[in-house]
């Protein structure tokens, strides 16, 4: 029996988060014949899959006829730095091109090659021009689809719906409990599997290209609940973003805009990427600007180049440190930025062409017309490759019936994601996940939920209205923010991430404070204080497993230990749990063993 | 740049509401949404605002700031005459849940009666060939953020309360998506007429005015998609082989905008897709 009171809801399959991956798993879900809910933060298709621009990376030989599951996994394996689990990027990498065929049949137009196939484009770290798009907006036309395939399933959609805690029975999940934003009241759900799907955690850096949503809340509900979190040390930082004017900063700059051929330079006008050339990739880039240029010249007219690739074009951790470095050594542009530029390397026509989004976005909101002026750009704090802890196969997490997809899992993209293979992963994993967790919901009965959990989790929400007077959650958001971006940024080292966790510990004391007044109703600063739980989780977890990891690999850099660690470090996964007396615990994991066959694929040469 | 501006916001809710004044401190590139954040963060905790990617993208932030339909991220405090309030308020069309928020779930339903896509077969070797001109004018469509402000504007759902029998612009270049896919299948001009009530639609542009995509909503999508539904009178043959032979019916002009300037348009002759 639950509560009277609450307002229960029940489905055989519960998703959380309605971006491409929440979609996605509904979507297949829904397809088994189940009752499928699908909840979300915000409005149906404005989750922050809208924001992806350039595009997604699908091995399809469209463009190079030469690509094909093999070069993506390895190319994936490269760019996280070995530090993924080989299980997902395999079969990510083989998946991904049906995951985009699929996306054509459901009404999706991507651009076209000449003969009318689906046209692909250069990105970062990806061997061959890999990236299907639609100008700057593929996203956008993503969720679009499908949104527009999804509602037509019948699934059934709650907008504007928060979820502050994950029921289980000790072992399985069996419910949830939240909110609607609109009148604050509360709703209780009861499900035989849930796929989160609920995204990143970008929220908790002052410098983000996230959407207000990226508060880690699956990543902290999950770890409530039981399930482990894995890899959160590392963050993408991006390495273009926007740096001035001050209300944008942070704001993304896709990357197609190296991909159209747009080179780093520094204040001096040098182009800087020569100097940043890692030892990994020394073999496969471009030494000198001409050979560079002669590459993306042929690569955009499809001809299989001799020259090897352009350093503006190496993977988005090797980038970003470069921009920080210049910027560090005084060579960066007059708004602490390096300069992006488009304008003498491409027509104007094509630029407007090409990169509308951005065209558009400089215009309006920068007073920049990037087809004369060059951009200025920095690294902004982007994506997530930690999170949920998922079986390869299943994307179950080790609570049973709670599976993971997206960004709120880990494991796809090791140490680095690279660009395009997250709107891949969504597509490739949300369905794998959907799949699975309608298959275990088809195996098992619902369960009814625990009285006593739902009377905790409704008095834990309203806990800030408790006192009259106490810290504003707005103000303690910015606090976080700043401390975050100071001690546990784009550089690390063992005093600043000391520091870090003590900031920390002061602002879990200060949320336990917070004061919230007003109706219930669409009421901001309450959101604004439940979501601070979850962003103060996955920081500490982030805080935490960074100082443990002595070394510097992608999306994790260390001053105090500045190279990568060929031994002991490469061999491991950091996992964080909720220990038994609700503290954070954490383990070094091994990886898994890589099996013969695969470790051939990862030898072969292109 | 004036280094404050005062800020004249509605809250309230569907039962009524008063005008509130926040003076704000202004920064270089400051756009309304900031100002918005600035007040729910220092002044009043409990605004209602809704947002998403402050970057033009999702279409979250739809207001009226002096009376004039727009999104909050993508409108810049600079645009306004210094010293002079700014006003902010609600979408006029939906029922406003609290402050600046409305309820846009008859957007959501109307998306729901319209048939989904369904596509004619793969070619033998499993792709669908289409050419990059015979898609241009759709992806012009697909650009839609979904920001419902044409819908806001639009006069048969804002004066005329028609939300029973008319889906709207936004609707109109979903509908005109379907109908010039190269792939799809469905027909769907008799709903057009009868269900979505395109036939309500006289032309005014406004719709076109407010986009903030600058989807040229009338002149590529409404009049295309009206011009087939009455001059086809529903001859399937006529209509089947249109969709099959991968032509268009007619050389339509397509009217290209110029970003950042929605009102100045030129004409450009479509290419012959036969």
């Amino acid at each position: 029996m639950t509560e009277k009171n609450f307002e229960t809801h029940e489905h055989d399959v519960l998703v959380i988060g309605a971006g491409g991956a929440g979609l996605r798993a509904a979507i297949e879900a829904s397809a088994m014949g189940l009752s499928v809910g699908l909840i979300c933060k915000s409005l149906l298709g404005k989750a922050h899959t809208v924001m992806a621009e350039g595009g997604v990376a699908a091995a399809l030989g469209n463009v190079e006829s030469r690509d094909n599951w093999r070069v993506h996994f390895r190319d994936t394996m490269k760019g996280g730095r070995y530090l993924n689990q080989w299980r997902m990027a395999q079969l990510h990498a083989q998946e991904a091109p049906d995951r985009v065929n699929e996306l054509e049949e459901w009404g999706a137009l991507f651009d076209r090659t000449a003969d009318g196939r689906i046209l692909q484009r250069n990105f970062g770290g990806h061997t061959y021009p890999r990236l299907a798009h639609v100008g700057d907006r593929t996203g956008l036309e993503m969720i679009r689809t499908l949104q527009q395939h999804g509602i037509h399933t019948g699934m059934h959609v709650y907008m504007e719906c928060t979820l502050t805690r994950l029921f289980t029975d000790g072992e399985r999940v069996t419910g949830c409990f939240g909110y609607w934003r609109e009148n604050g009241k509360f709703v209780v759900f009861k499900t035989k599997a849930i796929v989160m799907a609920s995204g990143g955690i970008g929220r908790i850096f002052k410098i983000n290209s996230n959407s207000w949503e990226c508060t880690g809340d699956g990543q902290a509900l999950a770890y409530l609940a039981g399930a482990e979190l894995m890899d959160m040390e590392f963050m993408q930082f991006h390495p273009t973003g926007m740096v001035w004017p001050p209300s944008v900063r942070g704001t993304l700059i896709t990357e197609g805009v190296r991909g159209e051929g747009g080179t780093l330079r520094n204040k001096d006008g040098k182009r800087i990427m020569f100097g940043y050339i890692p030892e990994l990739y020394a073999g496969d880039t471009a030494q000198t600007e001409e050979e560079a240029d002669t590459w993306l010249q042929d690569s955009a007219k499809g001809i299989a180049s001799k020259a090897k690739r352009t350093p503006d074009l190496l993977p988005r951790d090797i980038v970003a440190r470069a921009i920080h470095t210049e910027v560090k050594a005084g060579r960066g542009s007059p708004h602490g930025g390096v300069f992006l530029d488009i304008a003498t390397r491409r027509s104007a026509e094509d630029i407007k062409k090409k990169l509308p989004a951005m065209y558009h976005q400089f215009m309006e909101l920068g007073d920049v017309d990037i087809t004369k002026e060059p951009m200025e750009v920095g690294p902004t704090g982007h994506y997530t490759m930690g999170g949920i802890k998922v079986d390869s196969d299943t994307q179950e997490s080790r609570v049973k019936g709670l599976f993971a997809a997206g960004e709120c899992a880990a494991g796809m993209h090791g140490s680095n994601r690279l660009g395009g293979n997250s709107l891949s992963d969504l597509l490739v994993f949300g369905r794998i996940a959907g799949a699975h967790a309608g298959k275990y919901a088809k195996s098992v009965q619902a369960k009814e939920l625990d009285k006593g959990a739902i009377q905790e989790a409704e008095k834990e929400a309203l806990s800030p209205f408790d006192h009259a007077e106490g810290p504003n959650p707005f103000a303690l958001h910015e606090d976080l923010m700043n401390q975050m971006q100071k001690y546990v940024g784009i550089m690390r080292n063992a005093e600043d991430l000391a520091s870090g966790m003590k900031e920390l510990e002061r602002l879990k004391f200060s949320l336990g404070k917070v004061a919230v007044s007003g109706p219930r109703h669409y009421n901001s600063a309450w959101h604004e204080a439940i979501d601070m739980r979850n962003m103060l989780i996955v920081s500490e977890a982030m805080a935490k497993a960074a100082a443990q990891r002595k070394e510097s690999r992608g999306g994790h850099a260390r001053e105090d230990f500045s190279e990568m660690d060929k031994e002991h470090f490469a061999k491991v996964n950091i996992v964080l749990r909720r220990g038994k007396n609700g503290e954070m615990e954490l383990e070094e994991v091994p990886l898994p063993p890589v099996p013969d066959e695969i470790k051939k694929v990862l030898e072969e040469k292109e | 740049m004036a280094d404050k501006a005062t800020v004249r916001v509605f809250r309230g809710n569907e039962e009524g509401g008063e005008f509130k004044e926040y003076e704000v401190e202004t920064y270089t590139g400051m756009v309304v949404l900031d100002a918005i954040h600035e007040i729910q963060a220092k002044q009043a905790p409990d605004l209602a605002v809704r947002w998403n990617c402050k970057a033009g993208r999702c279409g979250s932030c739809s207001a009226e700031v002096n009376g004039k339909p727009r999104l909050m991220c993508m409108t810049r405090m600079s645009h306004f005459p210094e010293g002079e309030p700014i006003t902010v308020t609600p979408m006029r069309t939906f029922p406003i849940i609290k402050d600046l928020v409305t309820d846009v779930s008859f957007n959501y339903e109307m998306a729901k009666k319209i048939p989904p896509f369904k596509p004619r077969p793969r070619d033998a070797d499993g792709h669908w060939r289409m050419q990059q001109y015979d898609i241009d004018r759709i992806q012009e469509f697909r650009k839609c953020i979904e920001c419902f402000l044409c819908q806001n504007v639009c006069h048969v759902l804002r004066d005329h309360d028609k939300k029973k029998e008319f889906a709207g612009p936004r609707f109109f270049i979903h509908l005109a998506t379907l109908e010039m896919h190269p792939l799809d299948t469905v027909d769907r001009r008799q709903m057009m007429k009868d269900d979505f009530g395109l036939g309500l639609c006289n032309i005014t542009k406004c719709c076109t005015e407010v986009c903030p995509e600058h989807i040229q909503i009338t002149d590529n999508g409404i009049i295309p998609i009206k011009e087939r539904v009455a001059d086809d009178n529903y001859d399937p043959v006529r209509w089947l082989l249109s969709k099959f032979s991968g032509k268009k019916k007619k050389s339509l002009p397509v009217i290209q905008s110029t970003p950042g300037d929605a009102g100045a348009a030129t004409i450009k002759s479509k290419k012959k897709t036969a």
